[in-house]
């Protein structure tokens, strides 16, 4: 089978080892200069740098004869105009797209691209199965370096809800590093409010989550 | 006519303004708070009391272009300084809030080419660019 996989970052490059070692026959491609350079280090011809929303980008790398494109860009516009035109202009019958935000779900459903995968929404789903006290998300762990980046909701009558980011109680080796309020990501400063319904996303040491989640929970007294 | 401009750059900021002044109902969206100083009348009247409408949001969020009146929209103009924000958002709107007209600008003459075949009014500058230069040079086709 021939794959062109759009985007070489961490899910693009780990995809096209994994078709190669499965004796595919793979085109990366990746519209950033100093990632292709990386990459290009370890697939050399594998990887072609150019912005695959250029026609003549996916063109020169075979979209006329592919059998599966699949994009996965960090960027959701990209994946879905990239599966609309290998779709629809060259007549790819298989196209796979990832969806960074969950909320862009509706659209590439509008523009018939499917399917998709969302990685977000899997771990949403994960978590309300798992975990439904806690809204708690983890976007990225840092093995190596011991760190994690978690996103966590502020429960209304929360202890951290009305406070000071600064008054919040947080263990050592815990920072809120950014807020997203009304559909939009702020970098708070020691006197914003901690607001419930608040999405807060902390960078910490690796486990000391439990000790964190309280801080953003209601958690009810238990009875006497 | 209502207006729904979604990109206050040079280009969708000078439409808003000659589409105000010619009488229609005009509305801008806009990620940057700060592109709304584009709107301002030279003579220092605001783009509100001109009797514009502006709206700080990202033009993928269906929130922001409802709450700019994209439901009751007869024209909808895409001029991102980004090809992929404003032929997604033009298909968006296109399709999902049937709006009767959608022009959307795309700066790359390929893709603009091949949207416009699949029923999207694009406007390519670049592809104005290559044809004034053609002519300056005697070299145009016909």
């Amino acid at each position: 089978m021939y794959v062109i996989i759009v985007g070489a970052g961490k899910v693009g490059l780990n995809l096209a080892r994994e078709l190669i070692d499965k004796g595919h026959e793979v085109t990366l491609l990746e519209a950033d200069r100093r990632r292709y350079l990386v990459v290009e280090q370890e697939l050399s011809h594998v990887v072609q740098y150019g912005d695959a929303t250029e026609l003549w980008v996916l063109e020169r790398a075979g979209v006329q004869r592919t059998d599966l494109v699949i994009a996965v860009t960090g960027d959701d516009e990209d994946n879905m105009l990239v599966c609309q035109v290998a779709k629809e202009k060259y007549e790819c019958e298989r196209v796979i797209a990832r969806v960074n935000n969950p909320r862009n779900l509706q659209h590439f459903k509008l523009l018939g691209i499917q399917p998709v995968v969302s990685a977000t929404d899997l771990i949403l789903r994960l978590i309300e199965h798992e975990v439904p006290r806690y809204g708690l998300v983890h976007l990225l762990a840092l093995e190596e370096e011991r760190l994690e980046i978690i996103e966590l909701e502020v429960q209304a009558g929360a202890p951290a809800a009305g406070l000071h980011v600064s008054d919040v109680a947080l263990p050592e080796g815990s920072l809120v590093i950014s807020v997203l309020r009304d559909g939009r990501g702020f970098v708070p400063t020691a006197e914003t409010v901690v607001e419930a319904g608040d999405q807060v996303l902390l960078v910490l040491d690796a486990g000391l989550e439990d000790q964190i989640t309280p801080v953003f929970s209601f958690l009810p007294e238990p009875a006497p | 006519m209502f207006v729904l401009i979604v990109g206050a750059g040079r280009v969708g900021s000078a439409v808003a303004k000659r589409a105000l002044a010619s009488g229609h109902e005009v509305s801008v969206l806009d990620e940057d708070p700060l592109s709304h100083e584009r709107l301002e009348d030279p003579d220092g009247t605001t783009w509100e009391e001109a009797g514009g409408l502006f709206t700080v949001g990202t033009a993928l969020e269906v929130d922001a272009l409802v709450e700019a009146g994209v439901q009751r929209a007869d024209v909808f103009i895409a001029s991102t300084d980004g090809d992929n924000t404003n032929l997604t958002v033009a298909q968006i709107v296109q399709r999902r809030f049937a709006v009767d007209k959608v022009v959307c600008r795309v700066m790359d003459p390929a893709r603009a080419a091949w949207y416009a075949e699949q029923g999207l009014d694009t406007i390519s500058p670049t592809r104005h660019a290559i044809e004034m230069f053609e002519r300056a040079l005697g070299i145009e086709d016909h």
